[in-house]
């Protein structure tokens, strides 16, 4: 055990953590210079592509010091994303110290903060690291200011490193040998291993990652997951080099794998406890607690013919995706599709993206949104996160909408704009500190659903890109709520109902009838779009009829291209759908819902 | 027949068309050596069109040669309506004399409008003035059936000006006429002018009016509107030319650029008179491509030419269940009719005939 090290990077996004990673893989000889790929532990497209990790996998780097003693390094790789925090401190409760990465360019950010004060509550050692030296605008000295003032760190302890280049790597390496204590634990008493996460492998089925705190577990052994009860008999237990390395045991302090014949990573919960079913521990580690979705939207197929396509694509995604919930939704306008939970919008983005790139899905996604409450006449509390549900209003009492607390971090020039932001999105109770000159530090008490939309892109746009964001859900709160409907030709499209602040309804119905009026194909009648609080119009446009659709000529050459066209236009139709007597595209769905202005 | 030459191109133009008229002859030796290929497959013809391009920037010898090369080929009878396309500032007495001693029987003259201001803007080699002349001549020349093509819908012609236009035209009892909005294609000096917003065309609205209008006073000379752009002045002179393109019967197209059909099948020449000279000197075929049509799509172009034809389509074509009640919605809103099994367009329906298609299935 004295020769183990667990640990983990934690760092803002785009501070090169994955890069980071890479180069301690790189080093420590585990794959061939040639082999090599860069994000080597990103392996999905989507990871690679926007820079982020979703799905964190561990690695087991071996490592000789100078005087030739031999270390097992478990580099347990965290999501880089707010969505994700639950997985993130399942994988700091699994570690002994982090490596604090901060780009020497930026600086700390809000999320360099949210992250030192979950490593902190695990009581984990930290090791400030400096990356990005290289890049010209490198301002190591303002950083290390940074990581006294803001972070409270030793700035003198803090490496620095261009992951980039390879350089400090080695420094690195050995600072994760010296200051990091070795695991603690008993491998004879009863076994306790945290689940900090699940792969699912077509097939040997859940590939379930932990550690192991105390006690030793061996294929053979029936295990039991202590949250629900559930035993199984385990095949394998090993270790993560690139591929799976099978061991005899795991024991107190390592981390690794269990495979043991558990069907799919939904019967396994992250943050449970693992234990051997004849001889149980006590008590469970704590801090277990079930993740529920915050952010909720239909899924449909664009042809309704492909809902089981569909549903056949969200079990296989399911497989590995624990935290997204989805149950049979229906709609009249697009017939019948799911409703679905996700941690956050980002989830939900890498969800829809994942359907229509890994599994060939053409699918239109309703309006995000959060869970309501409302309180009925009658004394019931109903929680809605879908405006098909939202109750009759003349029995509805009082209605609350979950918030956040956002934290911020600024170059102070932005402040202006960025209170403006946070106040247009109906924030409240702000504070602000300034944990070093020229940074501005605010918080904010805002409505959950204010921010599910484009508040990101929005913040890093009026920043030029310096304002970093972090968010813990707090409350609920008394919220003056309406469900307003979009109308076509006099039908309510329901698909595209949603639930909004009384104050952001005209507004909101306004884009939505302006996005639809350009989005929608002339027919040959006029196409009236209305939005609309139960009766009361309040906004619309129209799109006016088709006066002709005719091309003069039609003789030899002409044929093959109209046909053509005619075989086009016939298999646009397919993705469209008719509401009433109007056929609306899949692609005025999808723009109904952006809120940009572009 | 394509014909590929042209003195001068015209701006609006997008068949394939050379200016190098030195180069007929040599065209004319490779077109009967293509014929010759088809003796066989088509060994018969009830009409003989003779397009392009430009026909009449033939000089005698070339089209004696070309028609006689032509009558060697195939078989060709008194009954065979034979066309030729003129351009106005062509036509002299002794070259119609000339066409009527070959044995064409049908003239298509390209008038485009008898309003001067129009007819320059079209970029025509004629005037106005020419363009009455030329239709004269040929009125009086004993061509009985003779027809006019005309282009409306051009940027600020106010509905007066096309009336103009048409009442000339009637003025002269042509048997068929050509009306055509004027389209934007491709590659062409008006599709430049039009992305530069520099052509003005008339809105949708007013597009689809001076559809109906035209239909309307033509129908009410006693023109039967058989085709969108087309109407003739009795059932015999519809041109059967024009006519087998919309009922899926077999034609043969020589020249470069051409077009044929038969049966399930549809081919087109290079569009090229280099590649096309070359293709047949070498004794290769100067087929340019060709398509072997499905049930589904032979069904798609039966609804395609339906809906833009007097000859609608049969009401059996349409089977599904839920284009039948498109069919009762379209029939109340006067888009189409039914009887004696059949659809058929109105014509307002006209004014919908490449959407019509999509709103029905099956």
């Amino acid at each position: 055990m004295k020769h183990i090290r667990n640990f983990s990077i934690i760092a803002h996004i785009d501070h090169g953590k994955s890069t980071l990673a890479d180069r301690l893989i790189q080093y420590t000889k585990l794959v061939d210079d040639r082999q090599f790929r860069d994000q080597i532990l990103d392996n999905m497209d989507i990871e690679r592509e926007r820079g982020i990790t979703i799905k964190s996998q561990t690695v087991d780097l071996p490592y000789v010091d100078e005087k030739g003693r031999e270390y097992e390094l478990n580099l347990i790789d965290t999501p880089g994303h707010v969505d994700f925090s639950y997985e993130v401190s399942r994988a700091l409760a699994s570690c002994e110290g982090v490596l604090l990465l901060v780009d020497a360019s930026q600086g700390v950010e809000a999320q360099t903060l949210g992250n030192l004060y979950a490593a902190l509550e695990h009581n984990l050692v930290i090791i400030p690291v400096i990356n990005k030296i290289d890049l010209p605008v490198a301002d190591v000295e303002r950083v290390k200011t940074e990581i006294d003032n803001e972070l409270g760190l030793d700035p003198d302890t803090a490496i620095l490193c261009s992951a980039k280049e390879g350089r400090g790597i080695e420094d690195i390496l050995r600072a994760v040998v010296e200051r990091i204590p070795p695991p603690s634990g008993d491998p004879e008493k009863p076994l306790t291993a945290l689940i900090f996460d699940a792969h699912y492998d077509s097939f040997r089925g859940t590939i379930v990652s932990c550690r192991v705190f105390d006690g030793t577990v061996r294929p053979g052994d029936t295990i039991r997951l202590m949250s629900q009860g559930t035993t199984y008999r385990v095949e394998e237990v090993g270790i993560f080099r690139l591929a799976r390395e099978p061991q005899k045991e795991l024991t107190a302090g390592m981390v690794g794998y269990i495979i043991a014949g558990i069907k799919t990573v939904s019967d396994t919960r992250i943050g449970d406890t693992i234990t051997v079913d004849a001889r149980p521990a006590p008590q469970p580690l704590g801090g277990f607690k079930d993740v529920k979705p915050v952010v909720f939207s239909s899924i449909y197929p664009i042809a309704s013919d492909d809902y089981q396509s569909l549903l056949d694509a969200l079990e296989k995604y399911k497989l590995n995706d624990a935290s997204l919930v989805y149950q049979k939704d229906s709609s009249a306008a697009l017939g019948q599709g799911f409703r679905c939970g996700y941690l956050g919008l980002l989830h939900l983005e890498i969800v829809q993206e994942r359907l229509e790139r890994e599994f060939d899905q053409s699918i239109i996604m309703t309006a995000p949104s959060v869970q309501y409450r409302f309180y009925l006449d009658d004394g019931k509390v109903l929680d809605v996160d879908n405006p098909l549900y939202y109750p009759d209003p003349g029995t509805i009492k009082s209605s609350e909408e979950p918030y956040i607390r956002a934290n911020i971090l600024i170059p102070e020039r932005y402040v202006g704009a960025v209170m403006k932001l946070c106040m247009e999105r109906r924030g409240v109770n702000s504070q602000m500190s300034y944990p070093t000159p020229g940074r501005v530090e605010v918080a904010f008490d805002m409505p959950l659903a204010e921010v599910i939309f484009d508040f990101y892109d929005k913040l890093k746009s009026i920043t030029q890109g310096y304002g970093s964001f972090d968010y813990e859900i707090t409350d609920y709160r008394e919220s003056n709520l309406v469900k307003l409907d979009i109308l076509v030709n006099g039908e309510k499209v329901d698909a595209l109902s949603i639930l909004v602040h009384r104050d952001n309804a005209r507004e909101r119905a306004v884009r939505v009838c302006d996005r639809l009026k350009d989005e929608i194909p002339k027919q040959q009648f006029k196409i009236a779009i209305q939005g609309a609080i139960g009766g009361k119009i309040i906004a619309r446009s129209t799109i006016s009829a088709y006066r002709k659709d005719v091309t003069a000529k039609c003789y030899g050459g002409d044929i093959t291209r109209k046909r053509k066209l005619l075989e086009k236009q016939k298999k646009g139709k397919k993705r469209m759908r008719i509401v009433g007597n109007v056929e609306i595209p899949q692609s005025a769905f999808l723009a109904a819902l952006k809120t940009d202005d572009e | 027949m394509h014909t590929p030459f042209c003195k001068t191109k015209c701006p609006y133009c997008d068949f394939y068309s050379v200016t190098e008229t030195a180069r007929i002859k040599k065209w004319v030796g490779a077109v009967l050596t293509e014929a010759t290929r088809y003796r066989d497959a088509f060994p018969r013809f009830d009409s003989l069109y003779i397009g392009g391009g430009t026909p009449s920037v033939m000089n005698h010898d070339e089209i004696e040669g070309l028609l006689e090369g032509l009558s060697d080929a195939f078989h060709f009878d008194d009954t065979t309506e034979l066309t030729m396309e003129i351009n106005p500032d062509d036509v002299t007495k002794e070259k119609l004399a000339f066409y009527r001693s070959l044995g064409v029987n049908r003239i298509s003259l390209g008038v485009q409008s008898f309003n001067e201001q129009e007819v320059r803007f079209l970029g025509r080699r004629h005037s106005a003035r020419q363009a009455q002349d030329a239709v004269s001549l040929v009125a009086q020349g004993g061509f009985a059936e003779f027809g006019l093509d005309l282009m409306y819908g051009l940027p600020r012609q106010s509905t007066r000006a096309w009336l103009q236009t048409l009442r000339k035209a009637l003025s002269f009892g042509p048997a068929h006429l050509s009306c055509y909005q004027l389209t934007i294609e491709g590659d062409t000096p008006f599709s430049r002018l039009s992305r530069e917003g520099n052509l003005p065309l008339p809105d949708e609205a007013r597009q689809a009016a001076l559809f109906l209008e035209t239909s309307n006073y033509l129908t009410g000379a006693g023109f039967i509107h058989y085709e969108i752009s087309n109407f003739a002045r009795s059932e015999e002179t519809l041109s059967r030319h024009n006519v087998k393109y919309w009922q899926h019967t077999p034609y043969l197209g020589l020249g470069p650029a051409a077009h044929s059909f038969a049966g399930t099948k549809r081919w087109w020449n290079v569009r090229s008179l280099d590649a096309y000279l070359k293709n047949l000197d070498e004794d290769t075929v100067p087929v340019g491509g060709s398509e072997e049509l499905s049930a589904v799509q032979m069904h798609l172009e039966r609804m395609l030419f339906g809906f833009r034809t007097r000859w609608g389509l049969e009401a059996s074509d349409i089977f599904s269940e839920a284009s039948r009640a498109t069919l009762e919605d379209l029939c109340d809103s006067g888009l189409i009719e039914l009887h004696d099994k059949r659809i058929f367009p109105t014509v307002k329906g006209y004014l919908f005939a490449d959407r019509l298609p999509l709103m029905i299935s099956a």
